[in-house]
């Protein structure tokens, strides 16, 4: 058991936190290239938690976790989409379904919802836990949030990678979680990343035939 | 008693006589990461001793309105300033206005400013002052989301307790705290008209804000607003390094070692400040308008997600 | 008692004798005067039941079985003075604003009328006086808003107005129906030891949330109160917008606080929620307005929404238990109701004064009026400072007591209060933000620039009477902006009754500072900061102009290219434009359109704007159709032969008479 307000809880929650508010920056940013920048600050972010956690639990296959984390989403992946979005030629603003505020303001209450389900039913367990559950859960559902409100393809896939990562901030927020369940977690990220790579490639076919030329043609009108 | 009070008179003194050297600073950073030599940092004072030299042309058609609005807007600043702990806190006449108190003394100077930017009728002045309430519309709701969070961590809105608490009491890391030193921040560029909202340094038409409110003014009208302007900066900045970055402070003047000590970390960090400033207005570059209301929407939002989470996590 | 007791049948006096007066030169003088004596009896008496022990009095009137009970308690006594500050300024107002009036006798039998009823209310110890006050004071302000029923829009508004109003007074009727139980005890005193059961409880709650909440403009019952407000003569305004939204939050309070007991704490969130939801949409709906009396009235509605975020914030705190902080909570908001009616008064006179002056409540004529009317446009600056919400005048005051009151909130483990503080808290600043750029705008667009009409360019000073008015009102903003504490020590008898707590005593502080809790936790000091603001001006003028050389006056400079009219200067339109593009765009669906005519055509291009209210969108329009739908159906009913109708009559009779057996 971890004492509340101790320095492990507060890095913890710190760095939980930390990854809300990564989250929040992605709702913010209207361009594509920024948007990666800030997908490598979440892996990041989640792969700092992950290392906390493996200190505090004392579990070394946790320190595993956070390497492939760190690899595989903090690198690999926002290195893979950038080249994609430069390789594609694909338009770098953002559209977004309604305004930046009214994301943020649907993101804050998908926080408030998740804080108000996972706190009490998580009520006798290790505050850290619960903090990071709660947490993870706003994360999730701010990913969601994410992949319903972008019309671009790559900003639904850095949604889906936002997701996964708040679904791992939960896996290790939770004890005597085996390692088999977190490699499969971390391989079924680069699965989906492979399935979703696929589907872009379908998708720029019609980027180039439909959404481009209506992308081009609005840019003339006002906006 | 008399120490209590010369202190207060100190204070005073210190950040206005500062101020001008920190906006100095500023603009000398700014140059020299551009490449260009600069003016001395003690060109704001020359500045100000030629504005104030000057005869002030006001147009015909000003109100009594518009002359006692730059002085107005300057007093109410000043004092604003002079509630932020500096050197030391829980001085002689700290209690008389908490942070909510502030915040709404620099709203006070900023209506006046903004209805004098109305006075003449023409349209720059409108423009301007349009503007100036729509940043302010969401800075200040932001802002008293930011009181919030550091209220309810220190359990007070005094600057002073909330100071000392941050000094000395458990506070540990807390990411309302942090949300909340993004969301000031984001705030103290648009309050003060920085560079992703406002740019200080233009007189090009169509992106200024403040300086378009403030158009029409001359000699020493412009003096007064000018370093109400380099005084509401030392003031978010101080406001900063009293909340966030206490250290040094004197808990109460009164001895004479922490109160030097006291001052010479407040130097320290005002000059930290003033080149972060610097280095922040290089590197990235001014909005469009109308994406201000985003950026400070940001600033909203992270403030009451911190305000939230210090409620929710209180109860447990 | 006795001041109360004779100011009120004086005021039904007063307004016999206004009808027959009425059209005689030196019937506005005898009205008014003598409504301004009798409202500072009302004001006399509402201090000395401030201070004094409780008073009953019952009178063999009304109803034989309960007689018309009068009772003067502390709470009474706050809204008394209230009235008779708000009465007695209106009637000082009007003793030189009636002058203009075109049809006195519409207006003058009325108005002491509508104070009476006012008085009354806030004096009954049953239902049946309550209510009779209650519809008094409904139909006399709508005879009032009616008094100019040929000017567009005016009867529509009546219209709308006396629907609401007869709701409000219905859904209040139900309220006291409950709370008297099947034993039908009409009396305050018998309600008060009835403890009705939980469920019978929160319906109460809700119906008279609903009644006294679409008196005071509470969201979405406000649709009526920016067409009625405005309509009314404007010293009637300044009454029913600063007091007789007042009166509504009084039967809240009366009700909810007093009658019903103990509550239950989702009480406090639903009030939260409604109390946030009015502050916002009522000042966005105040920035997108362009006629200055519907935008003090939408202003109105903001208030109020602030006035019952207080209310909401006390309930939860004194459902949890949590003493104190419902004393604060609720001080605060009674403070702010204090407030608002004098501020808002004082704007409506302001209001008043430049409608006479220009024949003109279209902001978009006026500009410059701060030349031709110095001592109205001072007056109204300070209402203007007051009602934004700034240090050192009053509004500041009484909002920062109700952030402080958000912040005292202890450790509660209610999910809904701890998610609905912190927002309502937002909206809060959000409101009072909002305000500031609204009142920039009525001031600048009113009193500033340019005028943009001869009738602006033209416009003279108004009279005496209302300026003594307004410098009176403007004086109080400041006084109870700097002396704070003397208004929460003169509530703090109302607090102790309905919480059973208090705020410590603020007198006592060096300075007269207030401090809601402790000196170390908050405090502010509006004398200080108001004597040190001031200081400061002093010492820099002096300092300043020693060192300077002189004004000299030029023509503007505007980078260079002064242009000589003034359809040039931003109009009340344009300065809410950028507000409009961030706020109103998703709240009101608001959307500007361009008609620009092809090259070659010399049409002027146009610039439409379109706003949509959503309340009225949602909840209104589809409830008049669903009433014309049922209308139009049942008018067939009218055109019926004499064995149908027997026939219905049949066919009723049979139906209760098998209701009754199945009843049995």
């Amino acid at each position: 058991m971890v004492a509340p307000h101790g320095l492990s809880f507060d890095v913890a929650h710190m760095l939980a936190g930390g990854l809300v508010l990564v989250s929040f920056m992605m709702l913010y940013q209207d361009r594509l290239t920024a948007l990666l920048h800030v997908l490598a600050l979440h892996a990041f972010v989640l792969a700092l938690s992950v290392a906390w956690q493996a200190h505090i639990q004392d579990a070394p296959h946790l320190y595993i976790a956070a390497g492939i984390a760190l690899a595989f989403k903090a690198i690999l992946v926002p290195y893979a989409l950038r080249r994609m979005v430069f390789q594609m030629g694909l338009h770098r603003e953002i559209e977004t379904v309604g305004g930046v505020g009214i994301t943020m303001l649907a993101g804050i209450a998908l926080v408030a919802l998740s804080l108000e389900v996972m706190l009490p039913v998580t009520a006798h367990t290790d505050p850290v836990a619960r903090e990071d559950i709660a947490l993870a859960l706003s994360v999730v559902l701010i990913g969601l949030l994410m992949m319903v409100t972008r019309r671009n393809a790559i900003s639904q896939v850095v949604g889906f990678m936002s997701l996964e990562n708040g679904i791992n901030l939960a896996a290790t927020g939770a004890r005597g979680m085996p390692l088999v369940v977190e490699i499969s977690v971390a391989f079924s990220v680069l699965i989906a990343f492979i399935v979703i790579g696929v589907f872009l490639f379908r998708i720029r076919e019609r980027f180039d035939t439909i959404d481009v030329g209506a992308l081009d043609r609005s840019r003339g009108g006002q906006r | 008693m008399i120490y209590a009070f010369l202190a207060q008179l100190v204070q005073m003194t210190l950040i206005l006589v500062l101020s001008p050297l920190l906006t100095g600073l500023v603009r000398k950073v700014k140059a020299r990461l551009q490449r260009r030599r600069g003016p001395s940092v003690f060109q704001p004072y020359r500045d100000l001793r030629r504005l104030l030299g000057k005869e002030a042309v006001i147009a015909d058609n000003a109100s009594w309105l518009f002359r006692v609005a730059p002085y107005f807007v300057f007093a109410s600043t000043w004092v604003a300033a002079a509630l932020v702990p500096t050197f030391a806190a829980n001085l002689m006449f700290s209690w008389s206005g908490d942070l909510i108190a502030i915040t709404a003394l620099l709203g006070s100077a900023r209506f006046a400013l903004a209805l004098a930017g109305m006075d003449i009728g023409t349209s720059f002045g409108g423009i301007g002052s349009s503007r100036e309430m729509m940043i302010s519309s969401l800075a200040e709701p932001a802002m008293l989301m930011i009181v919030f969070s550091v209220a309810l961590i220190a359990g007070s809105t005094q600057l002073s307790t909330i100071a000392e608490t941050m000094l000395n009491g458990d506070v540990g890391l807390r990411v309302s705290l942090a949300l909340a030193l993004i969301a000031l921040v984001i705030v103290a560029m648009a309050e003060n008209g920085r560079v992703p909202v406002d740019n200080p340094a233009t007189h090009l038409e169509l992106t200024m804000v403040h300086e378009a409110m403030v158009l029409e003014y001359s000699g020493r009208h412009l003096a007064m607003i000018e370093l109400a302007a380099s005084l509401k900066l030392t003031l978010y900045i101080a406001m900063i390094a009293c909340v966030f970055v206490p250290l040094g402070m004197a808990s109460g003047p009164g001895q004479v070692v922490p109160d030097a000590i006291g001052a010479t970390a407040w130097l320290a960090k005002m000059a930290v400040g003033g080149v972060l400033l610097g280095v922040a207005e290089t590197s990235v570059a001014k909005m469009r308008v109308f994406r201000v209301p985003n950026f400070l929407g940001a600033a909203l939002m992270l403030g009451l997600l911190g305000v939230l989470l210090l409620f929710v996590s209180r109860g447990m | 008692m006795t001041g109360a007791i004779w100011s009120i049948p004086a005021l039904f006096v007063l307004a016999i004798v206004g009808t027959v007066t009425a059209k005689t030169p030196a019937g506005r003088i005898v009205i008014y005067g003598g409504s301004l004596l009798l409202a500072a009896g009302l004001l006399i008496a509402g201090f000395d039941a401030l201070t004094g022990p409780v008073q009953h009095l019952r009178l063999p009137l009304g109803l034989p079985w309960i007689g018309t009970n009068l009772r003067l308690d502390a709470l009474s006594g706050f809204f008394l003075v209230i009235l008779g500050l708000g009465g007695g300024g209106a009637s000082l107002f009007a003793l030189g604003y009636g002058r203009h009036e075109h049809h006195p006798e519409r207006v003058l039998p009325f108005f002491p009328a509508f104070l009476a009823g006012m008085a009354t209310v806030l004096v009954a110890d049953d239902a049946f006086t309550f209510l009779f006050g209650w519809e008094l004071m409904s139909l006399t302000s709508w005879a009032l808003v009616m008094a100019h029923d040929k000017e567009p829009g005016n009867a529509r508004a009546g219209f709308v107005y006396l629907i609401m109003a007869t709701f409000s007074g219905l859904a209040l009727l139900l309220a006291f129906g409950m709370l008297a139980g099947p034993l039908g005890g009409y009396a305050f005193d018998s309600m008060r030891a009835a403890h009705p059961a939980t469920g019978t409880a929160a319906i109460i709650l809700i119906v008279a949330l609903i009644g006294a909440g679409s008196k005071a403009g509470l969201v979405p019952l406000h649709v009526w109160l920016p067409l009625a407000h405005p309509a009314a003569p404007s010293h009637v305004s300044a009454l029913m917008s600063g007091v007789m939204t007042k009166i509504a939050v009084y039967g809240f309070i009366r009700i909810v606080f007093d009658l019903l007991g103990p509550n239950q704490w989702w009480a406090g969130t639903a009030v939260l929620v409604l109390g946030g939801i009015t502050a916002v949409l009522g000042v966005l709906h105040a920035l997108m307005e362009r006629d200055i009396k519907r935008l003090l009235a939408y202003s109105t509605v903001e208030n109020i929404g602030i006035v019952f975020i207080g209310l909401g914030l006390a309930l939860a705190f004194r459902a949890t238990g949590f003493q104190a902080g419902a004393a604060l909570a609720l001080t605060a908001a009674l403070f702010h109701a204090l407030n608002h009616t004098v501020f808002k008064s004082l704007l409506f006179f302001g209001a008043g004064a430049v409608l006479n002056a220009t024949g003109e409540r279209d902001m978009e004529t006026m500009g410059g009026l701060i030349h031709r009317m110095p001592r109205t446009s001072f007056a109204f600056l300070a209402g203007c400072v007051a009602i934004a919400g700034l240090p050192p005048l009053n509004g500041f005051a009484s909002e920062w007591l109700t952030l402080q009151a958000i912040l005292v909130h202890p450790e509660m483990s209610e999910w809904g209060l701890k998610l609905m503080i912190p927002v309502d808290g937002a909206a809060l600043a959000l409101a009072a933000a909002l305000a500031g750029a609204c009142f920039v705008r009525a001031f600048g667009i009113v009193f500033l620039g340019r005028p943009r009409t001869d009738a602006a360019a033209h416009a003279r000073e108004t009279d005496p009477w209302s300026i003594a008015a307004m410098m009176g009102f403007a004086a109080l903003c400041l006084l109870a902006g700097i002396f704070p504490g003397v208004v929460i020590d003169a509530i703090a008898p109302v607090a102790r009754g309905l919480t059973g707590a208090r705020m410590p005593v603020q007198l006592g502080d060096a300075w007269m500072t207030i401090a809601p809790v402790e000196a170390s936790r908050s405090s502010y000091n509006g004398l200080l900061v108001f004597g040190f603001v001031t200081a400061s001006i002093l010492l820099t003028v002096a300092v300043v102009h020693r060192l300077s050389r002189g004004v000299r006056r030029g023509p503007a400079w505007d980078c260079g290219f002064p242009d000589p009219t003034t359809a040039s200067q931003y109009s009340a339109a344009s300065f809410a434009q950028p507000l409009r593009r961030v706020f109103a765009t998703v709240v009101f669906q608001a959307s500007d359109t361009v008609v620009m005519p092809p090259p070659g055509d010399n049409r002027a291009a146009s610039i439409v704007r379109r706003i949509r209210d959503p309340i009225w969108d949602t909840v209104y329009a589809p409830l008049g159709r669903g009433v014309g739908w049922i209308a139009d159906r049942a008018n067939k009913l009218q055109f019926l032969t004499i064995r149908r109708y027997l026939g219905f009559v049949f066919g009723a009779l049979v139906v209760l008479l098998m209701a009754l057996t199945l009843w049995q």
